[in-house]
């Protein structure tokens, strides 16, 4: 069902006007299917064509922000199933939960906490995106102040209750940031959808695996003009997942495939479910993390934690990070030698693969810590290991870079310390080179240490 | 009259009236209140009716968004003879809640014939006891831990590691054989000269055992795993390098050799959490659905080396900000396994027992029915969570 350059191309006006930027009507049809470019560009489009393409162009599931300002984080926006067939847009949000009831130091630990949460991987911070406000305390009262409170952080909110009326007096407080609210159900209808309109913020159904319920949910809120929708379908943690994930793909696959008006929003998962069951910190974050991670491989847009461990956070940002990817962009550094630090003709030379993330490994390991050349060799962005499985990595490639990058005309040495794991090609690198291989660790990391070994010892 | 007309200009913008003590006296009256009153009566209703249709819910039917397939999933037999059986694969579906799996997906132990002192110290407190032998090291994997399957891998015959023999390498075999009844994986040391001669000397000290050789790949002499696998009745482990055409080639190769779709599982390659996750999600993604779209040469289950996810910094790597390794390398494992499951691996090569747990109780979910689980009331969720 998607969209192809064709099916915009039919509806431009092929005028070839190039007031877009481009040189043809079909090369703007072709960046907009590959959302590379904005509709409004095109100057020459009818209004009526104008809303028929703005319709086919909406992605597959709606894309809401939550927040204003520099407080925001926006979700959905997909248009696969499959990442492989164009990419995932915006990251899943990861929001952690925090209660009204905690007393005025706990709270602001706890925000604190979040604050602090952060991990950087491949030259990028990874860091969490929102905070939960929950109604634990069941007072509207409270509800209301401790919104209050997390106005100075600086995250965008989710506020949690099922009480309309702690919703309201939370809204008075905090409604003007746009927070998501979560959530309406089929007994707080009315109210809930009134609070949504009135303060322009969007509204979460919680249908727990009850997909017909949800539909009903989704068919009335949307006709009273409420557009910004999220949906929980319930997160069952132990036996109950193989419901979540079903629920959570079947929504999707009826956004997708099915273009299904009711279900095209985006999902949200609460994987801090697993504390109702799981009291011990370790087993409980080690299991909160697994079902995060179950649901984000399968379509969650925003899913809310309840433990803050970084243990249990950092292969949640991880997955994220990777399945965020664009499958479309090469995963590669310029091939090519590399200074780091004070560099001379005694200087040690290291070499590499141009898959990013071990090229950002590596610099990360040795940058500031060690005084090295380093040869990053073209592999077409694959890592060691699956590069020298695959054949890029190979004696001949290597003599090639050797001598295309001049390195010998910059040191004295002969020597080249290639990564642990590509050691099975040590010998044929030696032949064909007629440089001696060193085999250095496998894991980067070790690189500062070996290198300051071989010093001393020559 | 006057007064009657104030008054229902005062009554223009009331929904309803009510008259309390009223008394009249007259002689003759017109009633022109009538048409007034039914018209404020009208609006009334009218705008009641309004607020009714919104708040009453339509009931519209959900039907779920189940597709056909016209491939499916070939089954293959793990165990024989003295082994209890394993199957693996079988799919008709993409989901459950299309068809639910046969099969659940399995869980492999990985033993090594030698104690192996680079394993990651959590693994090691779990097995230092048993590592000088394979078959007690099986023995607990399948006691203690619930193992499904055992997978020995044969690090020791290679060149450079212990250089031990064919012959050896069968004592091995044959000591883990009589150590466990589960079925077995048979691996070895990844030197492409001598492991197809290792398998082969395996595959005859486990005849009509039905093991899993790891691996034939385009490395290596294939022709001469798929011969000891045909001779005598083990399958075959297909392993390519995240590339669909490279495991269809090899797939139709090795079926010319005299195998079927039932006697090969495939390794599409697990890159682990962090380092390419993402291109063996795609591959195997690829797969699977080349497979239900009926591409005979993509129809055989799939196996993960999960146990790559330990090769992660993240997962072993002492570093405060991190948190303990004790926690993180468990973790690493399940998410790189638990990731390649959900794209459709049906056989996953694991080392730590709480990993080998967590998968697996999600993965005895694939073979249930929606919505046929009791679950939980979670609608209190917001005040219950502490």
């Amino acid at each position: 069902m998607q969209l192809t350059a064709m099916d915009i191309y039919k509806l431009l006006p092929k005028t070839n006007c190039e007031d877009c930027g481009e040189a043809s009507c079909m090369a703007f049809a072709t960046k907009l299917s590959e959302k590379e470019t904005q509709l409004d560009l095109c100057t020459e489009l009818e209004s009526e064509a104008f809303t028929e393409l703005e319709a086919m162009l909406a992605p597959a599931v709606r894309e809401i922000t939550i927040g204003t300002g520099d407080k925001t984080v926006t979700i959905g926006g997909d248009e696969v199933l499959y990442r492989y067939e164009l990419t995932y847009y915006n990251p899943t949000a990861l929001v952690i939960d925090i209660a009204d009831n905690l007393s005025s130091d706990e709270f602001q630990e706890r925000v604190k906490t979040i604050q602090g949460t952060e991990f950087e991987r491949i030259g990028e911070i990874l860091k969490l995106d929102a905070i939960a406000l929950r109604n634990a305390s069941g007072d509207p009262a409270k509800f209301a102040e401790a919104a209050t409170k997390l106005k100075d952080t600086r995250f965008p909110l989710v506020l949690c209750s099922f009480d309309p009326e702690a919703m309201r007096a939370a809204l008075e407080k905090v409604g003007d940031e746009k927070p998501l609210i979560y959530a309406v159900n089929e007994s707080n209808l009315e109210e809930m959808a009134a609070l949504a309109l009135e303060y322009h913020c969007p509204l979460t159904i919680f249908s727990p695996n009850d997909l017909e319920k949800m539909k009903n949910i989704s068919r009335a809120l949307r006709s009273k003009g409420i557009e910004d929708i999220v949906l929980d379908p319930g997160t069952f943690v132990e036996a109950g997942v193989g419901d979540s994930l079903d629920d959570f793909v079947m929504i999707r696959r009826l956004a997708v495939e099915e273009r299904d008006e009711d279900f095209r929003f985006p999902i949200l998962g609460i994987p801090a479910l697993t504390w109702l069951y799981e009291k011990d910190e370790v087993q409980g974050g080690i299991r909160e993390a697994t079902i995060a991670a179950t649901l984000m491989n399968k379509y969650a847009d925003v899913l809310i934690f309840h433990g803050t461990s970084i243990w249990e956070l950092i292969p949640v940002l991880t997955l994220r990070q990777g399945i965020y990817t664009d499958p479309r962009k090469p995963q590669a550094v310029d091939a090519g030698l590399y200074e780091f630090g004070d560099v001379d003709q005694d200087s040690p030379v290291l070499m590499t693969t141009n898959f990013a993330l071990t090229f950002y490994t590596v610099e990360g390991d040795i940058k500031g810590k060690a005084n090295t050349y380093l040869l990053v060799l073209d592999t077409e962005g694959r890592a060691v290991d699956v590069s020298l499985a695959g054949g890029q990595l190979n004696a001949e490639a290597v003599a090639d870079l050797i001598k295309e990058t001049g390195v010998e005309e910059k040191v004295k040495t002969r020597t080249l310390i290639i990564p642990g794991l590509a050691a099975p090609v040590s010998g044929e690198i030696e032949d064909e080179s007629g440089w001696e291989v060193l085999v250095g660790p496998r894991d980067s990391s070790a690189v500062p240490g070996f290198l300051s070994d071989l010093k001393e010892k020559s | 009259m006057d007064k009657i007309s104030q008054l229902l200009k005062l009554l223009e913008k009331t929904d309803y009236l009510e008259i309390n003590e009223f008394r009249m006296d007259f002689d003759e009256l017109e009633l022109q209140l009538a048409p007034a009153m039914q018209r404020i009566m009208q609006q009334a209703v009218q705008q009641q009716a309004v607020v009714k249709q919104a708040s009453e819910i339509e009931s519209l039917e959900f039907t779920p968004p189940v597709q056909d397939y016209p491939g499916e999933v070939a089954e293959v037999q793990l165990g024989a003879g003295s082994r209890k059986p394993v199957f693996l694969g079988g799919q008709k579906a993409l989901y459950r809640f299309e068809d639910p799996q046969p099969n659940p997906p399995v869980v492999t132990f990985d033993v090594f014939d030698i104690p192996m002192p680079g394993l990651p110290r959590p693994i090691r407190e779990h097995f230092s006891d048993v590592m000088d032998h394979p078959g007690d090291w099986a023995k607990k994997a399948v006691k203690e831990f619930g193992a499904n399957m055992v997978t020995i891998h044969l690090i020791g015959t290679g060149p450079k590691v212990m250089d031990k023999t064919p012959r050896e390498a069968a004592q091995d075999i044959e000591e883990v054989l009589q150590a466990v009844d589960v079925p077995l994986v048979v691996g070895g040391s990844g030197d492409p000269q001598k492991d197809p001669v290792i398998l082969e000397a395996a595959a005859a000290a486990a005849e009509g055992e039905r093991c899993l050789l790891a691996s034939a790949n385009l490395d290596l002499d294939y022709r001469m795993v798929a011969k000891a696998a045909v001779d005598y009745n083990h399958a075959v482990l297909s392993w390519a390098i995240t590339d669909v055409n490279m495991q269809k080639t090899l797939n139709k190769y090795l079926m010319k050799e005299g195998l079927t779709p039932n006697d090969i599982v495939m390794d599409p390659t697990t890159c682990a959490l962090g380092y390419g996750i993402e291109f063996s999600i795609d591959v195997i993604t690829r797969t699977r659905l080349a497979a239900l779209k009926g591409d005979q040469d993509l129809q055989m289950p799939m196996s993960s080396g999960t146990t790559n996810a330990w090769g992660s910094r993240e997962a072993w790597m002492k570093n405060d900000d991190w948190g303990p390794t004790d926690y993180r390398g468990p973790i690493w494992e399940i998410v790189t396994g638990l990731t390649m499951m959900l794209c459709g691996v049906d056989i996953f090569m694991m080392l730590h027992p709480l990993s080998v747990q967590l998968l697996s109780e999600i993965g005895s979910t694939f073979t249930k029915e929606y919505l046929s689980t009791d679950v939980p009331d979670i609608s209190n969720w917001i005040t219950e969570l502490e």
